[in-house]
């Protein structure tokens, strides 16, 4: 079971609080009407599916509530980071500065 | 006495005779034995029967790596277990136990047979014999497959005993409490650190106790061992755990153990649980698992009486029996010389000691012939002899790589040691890498990825001064690690045994290879020469040898097999070992019992049951329940004499003649408060919601962002800023998720509060034409005329002098209200409804009749008559989208090429042509019964009961273009006959909605 830290509650915690929610930093348009088929198509259903390094959104369900952010390594299994909704995607540099 | 036990010796209790017995026969043993220890001190080697060709097998080791002597236990009505190691198994006084896989009897077993039959058997025999013919499998192959299949039998009663589990968390988990455990707990205890130190044996000690002539700090081994263990008994921050498996080890060091509690007693205390399991969170891990001694793989290996070499030192000298009259040692490592000297020592002749080695170290060469032990060095091992027992070993020397004439050796027991395998289970659970080592020929841990330690024999070191100091550096590190400042236990050792070994594949024969029978996997059957086969048939990976062969997957995962199985299948490919790889390994390390995954989580406590404040009186009044979701529901309220059908007849009957009472309680509710409440419906549901006037509700529809139909109910508005959402039974916590998703993630500039009221209200139908009749006496604060409060109203009010949100919907189609009450006045508002409204025939109704009457008015269930793909236009419900709305949560997907092509599965009716035909759920639809199989199906029944109200049946149906389609016959065939059925729309009873309008 890993453990997760929740950035609101500011606690790590057992995964059996969290609930998975799909990929990070997908956003629904502003106007859904203003994409085509293709584009619209890519939202709904096309992922990343990262050998490595997934954005990945979490909800701490038993707990807060919050859905927030996390930055996973789909082999290792490992949380590199988690951040709050709304946070900006970190970049490459500050990932490869924690994974150090 | 047993013959074969020595007076004195060993760590049993001489003084504490224990009965037991084994397929029938009374035995004695001693306190302190295995099954195992205390029958070979019967003289008792056969204990079993191999799984494919039922040979006599006898006891291979003395621990939990044991393939052969699997026993049934048994201590009454369903606390049966089949598959118990003898070697783990403690005895106790009254145990039962038997052989398995062998009919009539041990001794004699008709399976035999199979033994002869051995090329029917070889590798990939699942895969290859039993192709063809066809008609053979349900009349040959499966009967014979299934009764020879399958070790021990499995009780067929409920377990009658309890399981515990807990959690635990520690800086410092040691598993394994031989040298280096115990050391690593010495180190790791001393400097304060919370450490957990767990064996899986029923004492601590590992090698200590199969090797009591070391002298560590100046005390005998055992009297080390015992004031080593009184150390850490005084530490307040070390817990000691005996019995106790580590069977997993999980993502950032949690690793789950499995402690036996009872199964050694002879009278467990009453409700003790019989195992717990426990999860461990430690800060570091330390694992000083040991090795695994490895067979010798030569032709007759596996005849009773063939066991390891270390395996007789810890029979000999823990339990004080001697395996044998004369046994026989053969080995390519020193460690087995040590079983011969302790044996010979003991008084027991040693009839050789054969070493495929040329080079042997010059000490054990004196030792061995001041003992007067003839000595077979250079030597392979050709055949053995004897039925139910070895009774020769036949050895050769081996010439440049090729036997020479062979000698035979008399013998009752071949003691043999092809070196060591470190013990590394656990830490492949955590993916950490493994490294060959040319020099021993054996993996070792390599890249580590938790937090672990390993220690001793487990990375290949060798004796018992190397193991504790290794373990005590291992255990100083952990605590550093974990935060404290330890010092590196000291330990000075004496009496030390060195060992190094060489490693082999099969043994040099003289014999025709094609005949031996050389095992790799004992339990399994399988051969060197089975490798060898499924290399040359083309297997060139070794999980698909493993899998073509069986090698390794045995109830012991191979600890005995898999390096052998490398070996000769990396020399049968001419590739190095690490080139041809390993298998995975893979949780639990040993077999688990179900209950100590179950834990409390049985029974009653096996699921979360939900009741409604009125389920005692449902309960009271003979309901019929079913589950809904976590709920418990009551289906239907049957009299004296009904059945299902008659009671539910009754129910819709007097439903719609006069009055029902339903306890829609479990519906789901959600209160959408705040300034953007509205605004925030608007985006989730597809109804417009602005201009839902305050006391008013509307039907409301949930799609997912991919435009199919996720949820439904009536939603009431009861202020400007605050909505009654109402959901499926099911549907609540996922509706509300979705909602907090959007409005947390997607939308976090409303002003919008969502709570889940689910079981704040206790909620009560009132359905028929004297509902109004029944209510208006008990509401103060609303007037309930139609005018005053029409058709999809809400008011909050009192019903019966308490507080109430009263709505007037219908599910059934019959003049409606739906009373929400504080869940704590629902039972009472419930007794008094039914006695005042026994006036009217007062009628209560379950879920059952609730599905019939909704289902006449074709209002549909969400999960029932949609599946996931159903879109609103495909379910007729295109009236509830707010087409002037700019968006909603599905709105742009409902214009998807697919979801407005044609040739959709859509709702409709189906009315059979014979009216007295209930069509079965979930029936396939075809359009020609008369076309050929495979027809072509379109669609499926989704609904359908017997409407008493019709006096026929009704169903509905998702059916390809189904709109196109009315007045169409289309067919159900089924497996008795084919039902004709014709489309129809969905609304069967009352189409212009009169009943609601009373
Ligand atoms: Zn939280």
């Amino acid at each position: 079971m890993l453990l997760i830290h929740c950035p609101y509650c500011d606690e790590t915690l057992p995964e059996a609080e969290f609930v998975y929610a799909g990929e990070a930093h997908i956003a629904r348009p502003e106007d859904p009407s203003t994409y085509d088929d293709e584009a619209w198509r890519d939202f709904l259903f096309i992922r990343t599916n990262a050998r490595g390094r997934h954005f990945e959104r979490w909800r701490h369900t038993h707990g807060c509530g919050r859905f927030f952010n996390a930055v996973r390594d789909t082999v290792s299994d490992r949380f590199l980071l988690t951040y709050r909704a709304g946070e900006p995607r970190p970049s490459d540099a500050e990932l490869e500065e924690l994974a150090k | 006495m047993s013959g074969f036990r020595l007076p004195g010796r060993g760590r049993v209790n001489h003084d504490r005779p224990v009965g037991f017995s084994f397929d029938g026969d009374s035995y004695q043993g001693l306190e302190g034995d295995t099954v195992a220890s205390a029958l070979l001190a019967n003289g008792v080697h056969l204990m079993g029967r191999s799984f494919k060709y039922h040979r006599p097998r006898g006891v291979v080791t003395a621990g939990p790596e044991e393939p052969n002597a699997l026993l049934g236990t048994s201590r009454g009505e369903g606390r049966s277990e089949p598959n118990t190691r003898a070697t783990m198994q403690e005895i106790y006084s009254g145990l039962t136990t038997t052989s398995q896989n062998r009919f009539p009897s041990l001794n004699f077993d008709l399976g035999a047979v199979n033994d002869h039959l051995g090329m029917l058997f070889s590798a990939g025999f699942y895969y290859k014999t039993f192709m063809w013919p066809k008609s053979f499998w349900d009349r040959v192959y499966e009967p014979v497959i299934r009764r020879a299949a399958g070790l021990g039998v499995s009780p067929s009663e409920p377990d009658p005993d309890t399981y515990a589990s807990r959690f635990v968390h520690c800086d410092v988990l040691v598993v394994g409490a031989g040298p280096a455990g115990l050391a690593a707990a010495l180190s790791a205890g001393r400097a304060g650190a919370r450490t957990l130190l767990i064996d899986e044996g029923a004492e601590s000690g590992g090698s200590l106790l199969s090797e009591p002539q070391a002298v560590i700090d100046g005390k005998p081994a055992w009297d080390w061992l015992s004031s080593a263990l009184d150390e850490l008994d005084g530490m307040v921050n070390v817990t000691v755990l005996s019995r106790t498996t580590a069977i997993g080890y999980y993502h950032q060091n949690m690793v789950g153990l499995v402690q036996r509690l009872t199964d050694h007693l002879a009278e467990p205390p009453a409700d003790a649980p019989r195992e717990r399991m426990l999860r461990v969170r430690a800060d570091q891990v330390v694992l000083a698992q040991g090795a695994i001694e490895k067979p010798l793989v030569f032709d007759g290996n596996d005849r009773p009486g063939v066991m390891l070499a270390g395996a007789a030192l810890t029979y000999l000298n823990r339990y004080g029996v001697r395996v044998g009259d004369r046994p026989v040692v053969l080995t390519s490592h020193d460690s087995a010389w040590y079983t011969a000297f302790d044996l010979s020592d003991a008084g027991v002749p040693v009839a050789g000691i054969v070493d495929t080695r040329t080079d042997v170290d010059l000490d054990l060469l004196e030792n061995a012939r001041s003992r007067g032990i003839v000595i077979y060095t250079g030597h392979t091992a050709s055949s053995t002899a004897g039925r139910l027992r070895v009774t020769s070993l036949r050895v050769n020397p081996i010439l440049n790589g090729k036997a020479g004439p062979g000698v035979t050796i008399e013998c009752d027991a071949v003691l043999m040691c092809g070196g060591w395998t470190p013990s590394l289970h656990l830490f492949s659970h955590t993916k950490g890498s493994l490294r060959w080592d040319e020099e021993t020929r054996t993996y070792l841990p390599g890249e580590r990825t938790e937090e672990v330690h390993i220690a001793g024999a487990g990375r290949g070191l060798w004796g018992t001064g190397a193991a504790l100091a290794d373990g005590a550096d291992a255990g100083a590190k952990a605590a550093d690690a974990a935060g404290h400042s330890a010092d590196v236990s000291q330990f000075d050792v004496t009496g030390d045994r060195g060992g190094t070994g060489a490693s082999n594949v099969e043994l040099p024969t003289d014999r025709n290879p094609a005949t031996a029978k050389a095992f790799i996997d004992f339990q399994n059957d399988v051969t060197a020469k089975d490798i060898r086969l499924a290399v040359r048939e083309g297997m060139h990976s070794i999980e698909h040898v493993k899998r073509y062969t069986t090698n390794g997957m045995a109830t012991d995962q191979g600890k005995l097999s898999n390096i052998n199985g490398l070996m000769i299948a990396s020399d049968a490919l001419g590739r190095n070992a690490p080139e041809v790889g390993l298998t995975t390994f893979r949780p639990p390390y040993s077999p688990t019992t179900f209950g100590a995954f179950c834990g409390y989580h049985r029974g009653e406590r096996f699921e979360v049951i939900r009741t409604t404040p009125i389920d005692p009186w449902a309960e009271e009044n003979g309901a019929v329940f079913e589950p809904v979701a976590l709920w418990r529901r009551a289906r239907y309220f049957p009299q004296p004499g009904e059945d299902m059908h008659t009671a539910v007849n009754r129910e819709c009957a007097a439903t719609r003649k006069s009055l029902g009472i339903f306890d829609a309680s479990t519906l789901g509710k959600i209160e959408v408060a705040g300034p953007d409440a509205v605004e925030f419906m608007n985006r989730m549901y597809t109804n417009p919601w602005t201009k839902l006037g305050v006391g008013r509700c509307r039907y409301g529809l949930l799609l997912g962002e991919d435009g199919f139909i996720r949820d439904d109910g009536v939603i009431g508005r009861l202020s400007p800023d605050l909505f009654h959402v109402t959901t499926t039974t099911g549907g609540a916590p996922r509706v509300l998720a979705m909602m907090e998703d959007y409005l947390q993630t997607e939308w976090p500039d409303l002003k919008v509060w969502l709570t889940s009221t689910t079981e704040q209200w206790a909620t009560i139908a009132l359905n028929g034409p004297n509902a109004r009749k029944l209510l208006e006496p008990l509401v103060e604060g609303q007037d309930l005329s139609d005018d005053a409060f029409p058709h999809m109203s809400v008011a909050e009010c009192t019903v019966a002098g308490f507080p109430a949100r009263l709505f007037r919907i219908s599910f059934t189609g019959e003049l409606g209200f739906e009373v929400n009450v504080p869940a704590r006045h629902g039972l009472d508002l419930w007794k008094t409804l039914m006695a005042e409204g026994a006036q009217y025939d007062i009628c209560p109704y379950g879920t059952e009749t609730m599905h019939v009457l909704r289902a006449e008015k074709g209002y549909i269930i969400v999960g029932q008559d949609t599946d996931g793909t159903v879109t609103p236009q495909d379910a007729g419900l295109s009236w509830a989208i707010g087409k002037a709305k700019p968006d909603f949560v599905g709105k742009r997907s409902l214009a998807r090429p697919d979801l407005v092509a044609s040739g959709r599965k859509q709702l409709v009716g189906l009315m059979t042509v014979d009216p007295k035909t209930v069509l079965e759920e979930g029936a396939q639809i075809v359009a020609d019964p008369n076309q050929p199989i495979p027809m072509k199906m379109i669609g499926h029944v989704t609904s359908s009961y017997w409407s008493e109200a019709l006096g026929r049946s009704i169903a509905m149906a998702v059916v390809e273009d189904g709109f196109e389609r009315k007045g169409d016959t289309l067919h159900i065939p089924m497996p008795d006959k084919t039902h004709a059925a014709v489309v129809s729309g969905t609304v069967f009873y009352d189409p212009e909605g009169d009943r609601l309008k009373l």
